[in-house]
């Protein structure tokens, strides 16, 4: 029999579930997702297919500042690079060579977010990370 | 026999301060990085010893990471208030860590200078590829991640 008990359970216990679902998923700082669900996110924000071909060469080339992400990663980064000031070694930066990378998405944003804009003097668009993540994931051993 | 008893407490706290500088430079206790310091800034280059500058330089660095030495190194404000407060907490405070340096460097400091001047440290050392520059620590202080700056530990690559 249904009181006035049981109605204001049903009504205050799911909303405040998905409420604190979404505080939990919003304030989190680490996010665990593969290399290959972050380039499904990616894609689907530039609404095109990524091109790998493409990512190699925004990887390569600079783009009209000191540095090309090649300057600390390498070319192809399969093997651990440095970096180009402090000549700090990096640990290699396709997931092929490096189970750490891009599983992380707040730490995959970070990064994106930094150089390029060191690279690029802006924020990468998510059609060039999706390409250029595209590219990383061609590199297997 | 209270005495020898002070004498023993006297030795025994000498013997533990000995021990807490055993592996410090003369002049500065080691601290243990706080983790996400080392976690972020160490991703680049060393996690150098906040007793190494002023509050001042270490208040000017974190204001200022999306311009730090060249690089975009900007953290979001949490990380970067927790991480200012404890380098704030465990800044030099040493007569010889009181001068603000230029550009906030370590390596310009003028203690830094004279450890590592031409007497010291031949010119040419600085342009091997090995070491690449006075900020890379730990090409020469073999201990230096561990916060070490031992004379005893120091091998400059060729």
């Amino acid at each position: 029999m249904a009181n006035k008990f049981t109605y204001s359970r049903k009504f205050i216990f799911s909303p405040l579930l998905l409420v604190a679902l979404v505080f939990s998923v919003a304030g989190s700082n680490a996010q665990a997702a593969t290399p290959a669900e972050q380039l499904a996110g990616y894609t689907a924000q530039a609404g095109t297919p990524a091109q790998p071909a493409k990512g190699q060469q925004l990887f390569t080339t600079r783009h009209g500042k000191e540095w090309s992400c090649a300057s600390c990663h390498t070319a192809t980064p399969t093997v651990e690079g440095k970096h180009a000031s402090t000549g700090k070694a990096i640990g290699p930066l396709a997931p092929a060579f490096n189970a750490e990378r891009f599983t992380d998405t707040a730490k995959t944003e970070k990064w994106f977010r930094r150089n390029c804009n060191d690279v690029m003097g802006r924020e990468c668009t998510p059609g060039e990370k999706a390409d250029v993540l595209a590219w990383l994931l061609t590199l297997k051993r | 026999m209270t005495h020898s008893f002070c004498k023993s407490i006297v030795f025994a706290g000498w013997l533990a301060a000995c021990a807490v500088t055993a592996n410090a430079d003369s002049a500065s206790p080691v601290v243990t990085p706080l983790p996400v310091y080392k976690q972020e800034c160490a991703a680049c280059h060393l996690a150098y010893p906040p007793g190494m500058l002023p509050a001042a330089s270490w208040q000017r660095l974190m204001g200022s990471l999306n311009k730090h030495y060249g690089t975009d190194a900007s953290l979001d404000k949490v990380v970067t208030q927790d991480i200012a407060g404890w380098l704030k907490a465990n800044a030099g405070t040493y007569k010889r860590v009181s001068e603000e340096p230029a550009q906030d460097r370590i390596t310009k400091s003028a203690w830094f200078l004279r450890k590592h001047r031409d007497g010291e440290v031949p010119a040419d050392v600085w342009k091997r590829a090995s070491v690449g520059s006075p900020a890379n620590c730990a090409a020469c202080h073999t201990n230096a991640a561990q916060g070490s700056f031992n004379e005893r530990d120091i091998k400059i690559p060729k």
